[in-house]
């Protein structure tokens, strides 16, 4: 069989929370899946699972051939995991983390030396090589984290938001890298906030939420589900909002959306900036007052607004807090939606 | 077997991560270590004064029991380091590394003898500031510090499962207090226990940091000619009864760790 990542029916529950309601996920030899979702919707937790560092509590699922529940030993031998939460110690330098990751693996000593060496190289480490990693900038660690999932070549690689919390810089320089690896042939899960991240390393695409699929596809499929551009306009009064609605749904390619608040919408457009310039005329001669105008591109806001009806924020409601992603590595993972 | 030789490759692996960061951050040691200071300086010049010990002098008693001291409080520092590594991302990476499940305790309390070493080291230096001698022979004096070290080991094992236990490293020296106080002061570490009242007398002589201490005084030649022959058996027999303690602790608190280290993996 040429799934190289194969998952059925995987639940996790956490007393009254459930993170995993039934997943079914599978990554054919040598592709990328992004699994898309915002906070909270499970992507780490079916992360764990998969780099059996987390016991499902039903469901079952094998990676490189091994089962992560029966043979966890033997899936460890043949993955690379990076994670939100930079997994590097900070007193140690970037060599010796390395060095010590590869021996680990049971490279062996020389092996592991040669490893950190090459892929410092190519992460652009090397001159901060021998410094402890607590000198180290949030990219500098992300990219050495990610250095770490590649010490022993695996053919399987899982990726949970490398770069959440990168500025956009970083961003960029770190996708560059993943595709260079992915064009070697290695199998990635991926898991990302970002669609335009997941549109540009992914194969193929699945949306969660509240620890389910609620979509899946390539990126142009699911792109053309979104929808393309789109202008976001705020009106002064919500009494003009219909006056508002009427006057653009002309330039609109779809249904017109309100974002939960009754004077913001959201109208699918192709054009760019002429039809929004356009379409501000027009609102300005119905005399529409208007505070706040965007043109944007879709987010993971608006495929969840297209795919579930409610934006991305409220899936993850219940939560405390709605900061950007962040795995703080203590007590549970705050991927964990509540039902 | 073949589990056995990777338990012990990789906690190598970590072990030496381990001194590395005490290389990096020394400072760590510097706090550790004055408290057995100030104890030797408090006892020997503080209470020492008031404290008799018949046909010797206080400070050759007291050494040992210091020595005694330093070692399980230095234990510690073994829980403590193992509950902050358990709060850190890097226990993330070695989860998900086909590792040992076992290494990073067995590198954590191999690491710790070296630290143990040390602190040794600098207790004895202040020891023979005060005015403590070593008067038995280098094969006895070796063989005092190998069992302290020893002993050192095996409690280290024992602070290991507690740093498993507690949620954050500050809980560990708190904790350990409870365990640590009673074991060290209801002991002749700091008097003779002759002179307690009978239970606790009954508790300080099967008290295995008592025996660790006789057994140091009595390798270093610190025990004054005419002292009574303590009647306790364990006091009688001071070496073998730490070694059956040495062996027992690793026995019960080895597997107990391992087992609690996998299970405290699971909680994240």
């Amino acid at each position: 069989m040429s799934h190289v990542i194969e998952a059925s029916g995987l639940v996790k529950r956490y007393k009254d929370v459930i993170a995993l309601d039934g997943l079914d996920l599978s990554v054919p030899a040598g592709t990328v899946l992004g699994l898309l979702g915002p906070n909270g919707a499970g992507k780490t937790t079916a992360v764990s699972i998969l780099t059996t560092l987390l016991q499902p509590d039903e469901g079952s699922a094998t990676v490189a051939g091994a089962d992560v529940i029966g043979t966890p030993h033997l899936v460890r031998q043949r993955i690379g995991l990076a994670g939100q939460n930079a997994a590097v110690d900070e007193y140690l330098t970037g060599f010796e983390n390395l060095e010590m990751i590869g021996r680990l693996y049971r490279l062996g000593r020389r092996r592991s030396r040669e490893r950190a060496r090459i892929l410092l190289e190519q992460l652009d480490l090397i001159d901060a090589a021998d410094r402890p990693v607590k000198t180290y900038s949030g990219g500098m660690r992300r990219r050495l984290d990610l250095a770490g999932a590649l010490v022993a070549e695996t053919p399987v690689l899982f990726l949970d938001e490398p770069t959440t919390g990168l500025d956009p810089r970083s961003r960029i320089d770190l996708w560059a890298i993943i595709k260079s690896l992915v064009a070697q042939g290695t199998t990635l899960l991926l898991t990302t906030q970002y669609l335009d991240e997941a549109d540009q390393l992914a194969d193929d695409i699945v949306v969660i939420d509240h620890g389910r699929a609620i979509a899946s596809g390539t990126p142009d499929e699911l792109k053309e589900m979104v929808g393309g551009e789109r202008i976001e306009v705020t009106v002064r009064d919500a009494g003009q909002a219909d006056l508002a609605r009427r006057t653009l749904v002309r330039f609109a390619v779809g249904d017109i959306q309100t974002d939960g608040r009754a004077e913001t919408l959201l109208v699918p457009i192709t054009g760019g900036a002429p039809v929004l310039t356009q379409a501000l005329r027009e609102l300005d001669l119905e005399g529409v007052a208007i505070r706040d105008v965007t043109l944007r591109r879709p987010t993971l806001d608006d495929a969840f607004l297209a795919l579930t009806g409610h934006g991305a924020e409220s899936s993850a409601k219940g939560r405390t807090d709605s900061a950007p992603a962040r795995d703080d590595g203590a007590g549970r993972p705050r991927e964990a939606s509540r039902r | 077997m073949m589990e056995l030789v990777h338990s012990f490759g990789d906690g190598a692996v970590i072990a030496k991560r381990n001194l590395i960061k005490i290389k990096r951050v020394p400072e760590v040691l510097v706090f550790v270590l004055i408290s057995p200071i100030m104890f030797v300086l408090l006892f020997a010049y503080v209470f020492g004064s008031s404290i008799d010990i018949p046909g010797g002098s206080y400070r050759e008693f007291l050494i040992a029991g210091i020595f005694a001291q330093t070692v399980v409080f230095g234990a510690t520092f073994t829980g403590a380091g193992l509950a902050e590594d358990m709060q850190k991302g890097i226990i993330h990476r070695f989860r998900s590394l086909p590792m040992s499940r076992s290494a990073v305790i067995v590198g954590r309390t191999a690491s710790d003898v070296v630290y143990n070493v040390l602190s040794l080291a600098i207790m004895a230096i202040t020891g023979l500031l005060v005015g403590w001698r070593i008067h038995s022979g280098v094969l006895d004096a070796i063989g005092g510090f190998a069992l302290l070290l020893l002993f050192a080991y095996a409690f280290s094992w024992v602070m290991a499962y507690v740093g498993l236990l507690v949620p954050s490293p500050e809980v560990v020296n708190n904790a350990s207090f409870i365990v640590i106080f009673p074991l060290t002061f209801v002991a002749n570490t700091f008097v003779p226990s002759d002179n307690l009242p009978a239970p606790l007398k009954f508790f300080a002589e099967w008290n295995p940091v008592s025996a660790v201490t006789q057994a140091a005084r009595e390798l270093f030649g610190n025990i004054p000619a005419g002292t009574p022959q303590p009647t306790a058996w364990p006091l009688k027999n001071p070496v073998a009864y730490t070694l059956v303690w040495v062996v027992a602790i690793v026995a019960v608190f080895a597997p107990l760790s391992v087992a609690r280290y996998r299970r405290a993996a699971q909680r994240v």
